[in-house]
């Protein structure tokens, strides 16, 4: 397995090279029984000085801080403290490890701690965040109004009991359902299109599409404005924002579904070709089933990016705290708006813990659909479910399974 | 003798993916014709954009003519329109984000790629992917009321003890509420935020396509992760880097709500960017997106036009480098 994955001729020549290529793909690490197991090296073992040192430096770094800081600098509050604690446990790591190891080791593990702490930034932002607005939130959600009234009847000052915000869920889901039925078939064909047909006329599609991934949303609903409102005389309305949601959309599903469809196996299409298929039975037989789930991926991330998406929905779907069902005729609301106008226009205590509310179930629709994506998709083309692997078992087991079950799944070309 | 030229190129040919010729059916030449079309409809959608925005300022732009790029002021009477000091504006809080996002989504990216297990890698991909799906409107609720009364200190602390660096300094006498809050710095750094996800996702890629060869050779020459990392890893994602900077940089010149919702809008070029007071040409327009006089919304349309031409052209040229880096030799093809 792992002869596949390390470079031709690096496996035979070293041990740990071979080790390190096996670790690195994924596959056991092991090189074929046939010849003479090598001496394993591991490279990158951690042992007893790689995590005393640094713990030990962040306690002596606290240890040297504390007094200090808050009697001899300068300086005050809680961020303050942090960043001089880490200032001086970098210094006192970089010292440890100079005098130990020497310099070399030094840089090497100044860079360790600098891109952990880059990461555990990045978890503390996310985790900040998500809890923040949901402790924010909590007082304005645990109203059942709040998930099943409108605002139509409810002013700035009123408790949190009256009010709520399924008018805007509503406009939400309805504008981020015609937005995808609009934006998944027509991206995904032009991916297809990338992808299958291209070639050098494919080029100047793809940056394009690259450059319309990054589209500032104000100007997607100044476009739609102009053009379905000024120019064709429409309303603003739930389907002028979808119009826009589109065009943010096409991008994303069309740039993420095309990497999607390159990573299907050559050999798959070949050994349709062989078997005599025209180029569209390929396609909707063979490529398109063994993309499923990094196609459903995409979408349903574009649909997370897109249910967020606020400032188009100024110059389309208008504002209105009435419940409107119907998409087609006048101002419907959507949470992101809805939250806007709640912080923006009438900031009373009230109204921004029922923007922090809206704002909570804005997450849970994000994470939601987050989950979704990960749960369907987040597999490599044809890397099976367990249902399907079972099935196929079974089919082998039986004398005549059926080819076309098998063929779309492609593992065997995979593997 | 004539098989020795011969020889090297079937190597070379076996080793590129054979071009694959299917067999030409009528519904093929109509399935060929569906995908021209949505391949050709994306960029028509490029080109209606334009368009419209175009024949929509076109009167306002005539009026004010190239003025509107270099005018300082925003009153519709008499014309007084331009986007010079919004388009500078916002380029700061660019730069301000790009200088916090990119060493933060760098070091992220190597994190992934480089030093996390594998099953930390996993999961950290999805925390990226999940810190690029949250909608701006949250960063800027979370922004105003969770981080700005918590970096009113810091930049306070930045003007008093690092003043003598010009653009940190903000002359205040005595320290009131609204001379830190709304400022150009807190807006750049939840920009930053928001472009950190996308620079670190496409680093990331890069990264991990570094042939794992030249790593190998890197370690067997007694290297250490760092020194593989300086000689193999980065030369080989330089292309991808550049190309994610940039395409993080087109973003923040793009975001609004974060923008709108934390600066209080000045029409003046931002020179001390801890002082309340910035603006940018996104935030400008939904500033002004309730105004309905069809004038007011002309102006508007032409500074989303300026907009919508700036974004663009970074955001190509970046995916052109991008494209042609060797790293993205993989999707150029």
């Amino acid at each position: 397995m792992s002869a596949i994955a390390s470079p031709p001729g690096s496996g035979d020549i070293l041990g740990p090279a071979s080790d390190d290529a096996g670790r690195r793909a994924g596959g056991g690490g092991q090189v074929s029984a046939a010849k003479p197991e090598p001496r394993r090296i591991r490279l990158h073992a951690v042992n007893a000085e790689d995590i005393l040192a640094p713990a030990a430096a962040a306690v002596s770094a606290i240890a040297l801080v504390w007094y200090p800081y808050e009697n001899v600098l300068p300086f005050s509050g809680v961020l303050g403290f942090w960043l001089c604690w880490y200032i001086a446990f970098l210094a006192l790591y970089a010292g440890v490890v100079g005098l130990r190891w020497g310099r070399r080791a030094m840089v090497d593990r100044m860079l360790v701690a600098g891109t952990v702490t880059a990461g555990i930034f990045a978890l503390a932002v996310i985790l900040d965040q998500i809890i923040y607005v949901s402790f924010r939130g909590w007082s304005a959600v645990t109203h059942l109004n709040f998930w099943t009234q409108t605002m139509a009847l409810t002013g700035p000052l009123q408790p949190l009991t009256s009010g709520g915000v399924v008018h805007a869920m509503v406009g939400s889901l309805e504008q981020l359902g015609m937005a995808t039925l609009f934006s998944v078939p027509l991206g995904v064909t032009a991916a297809v299109f990338l992808a299958e047909t291209g070639g050098a006329r494919a080029q100047p599609v793809r940056v394009i599409v690259t450059a319309m991934t990054g589209l500032p949303e104000i100007v997607a609903g100044l476009f739609i404005y102009t053009m379905a409102i000024v120019t064709l005389g429409l309303n603003q309305s739930g389907f002028a924002a979808s119009l826009a949601l589109t065009v943010m959309m096409v991008p994303i599903v069309t740039r993420g579904s095309e990497v999607i469809l390159r990573l299907v196996p050559n050999n798959l299409r070949e050994a349709s070709y062989a078997l005599g298929a025209s180029h569209v039975r390929t396609v909707w037989h063979v490529v398109l089933p063994t993309a499923r789930a990094g196609l459903t991926t995409v979408s349903i991330l574009a649909m997370a990016r897109a249910v967020g998406e606020t400032a188009l929905l100024l110059f389309t779907a208008g504002f209105t705290n009435d419940m409107n069902v119907n998409p087609f005729s006048g101002p419907q609301s959507g949470l992101p708006i809805l939250i806007w106008d709640f912080i923006r226009k009438n900031p009373t205590p009230n109204m921004i813990d029922r923007g922090f509310g809206a704002g909570l179930a804005l997450m849970i629709m994000v994470l939601v659909l987050f989950t979704a994506a990960r749960l369907l998709g987040g597999k490599a083309p044809g890397e099976m479910t367990r249902r399907q692997r079972r099935r196929i078992a079974r089919d082998r087991a039986m004398p005549s399974p059926g080819p076309a079950e098998r063929m779309p799944s492609g593992e065997e070309a995979v593997v | 003798m004539s098989n020795a030229p011969d020889t090297p190129t079937l190597v070379q040919m076996a080793q590129r993916p054979r071009p694959i010729k299917a067999p030409s059916s009528p519904a093929d030449k109509v399935f060929h014709g569906v995908l021209y079309a949505a391949g050709f409809a994306v960029l028509v959608m490029t080109g209606l954009i334009a368009l419209f925005l175009v024949l929509k300022a076109a009167g306002v732009l005539h009026q004010v003519g190239w003025r509107f790029l270099t005018n300082f002021e925003w009153r519709l009477f008499g014309n007084h329109i331009g986007v010079g000091a919004v388009l500078i504006d916002g380029t700061i809080i660019a730069i301000i984000s790009l200088v916090i996002a990119v060493p933060a989504a760098l070091a992220i990216a190597l994190f992934i790629s480089e030093y996390a297990p594998p099953g930390l890698r996993r999961a950290m991909i999805a925390l990226i992917d999940l810190m690029a799906a949250l909608p701006s409107i949250l960063y800027g609720l979370w922004g105003f009321y969770f981080l700005m009364p918590r970096v009113v200190g810091s930049e306070r602390w930045l003007s008093d003890h690092l003043g003598f660096i010009p653009f940190l300094r903000v002359p205040y006498t005595t320290f009131q509420a609204g001379y830190f809050e709304n400022s150009t710095l807190l807006a750049g750094l939840i920009v930053s935020l928001m472009i950190i996800p996308i620079v670190a996702a496409i680093s990331r890629q890069v990264f991990s396509q570094a042939p794992p060869n030249e790593r190998e050779a890197a370690y067997a020459l007694g290297s250490t992760r760092w020194g593989m990392i300086r000689t193999v890893v980065l030369p080989y994602g330089r292309g991808g880097v550049i190309g994610a900077v940039m395409l993080g940089f087109g973003r923040a010149m793009g975001e609004t709500v974060v923008i709108t919702i934390i600066l209080s809008p000045v029409f003046t070029i931002v020179t001390h960017i801890s002082q309340s007071g910035g603006n940018s040409i996104a935030s400008l327009i939904a500033n002004f997106a309730s105004e309905s006089s069809p004038q007011a919304l002309a102006a508007l349309i032409a500074a989303g036009l300026v907009l919508f031409v700036v974004t663009l052209l970074v955001n190509a040229v970046a995916s052109v480098i991008v494209a042609r880096s060797r790293s993205g030799l993989q999707t150029a093809d």
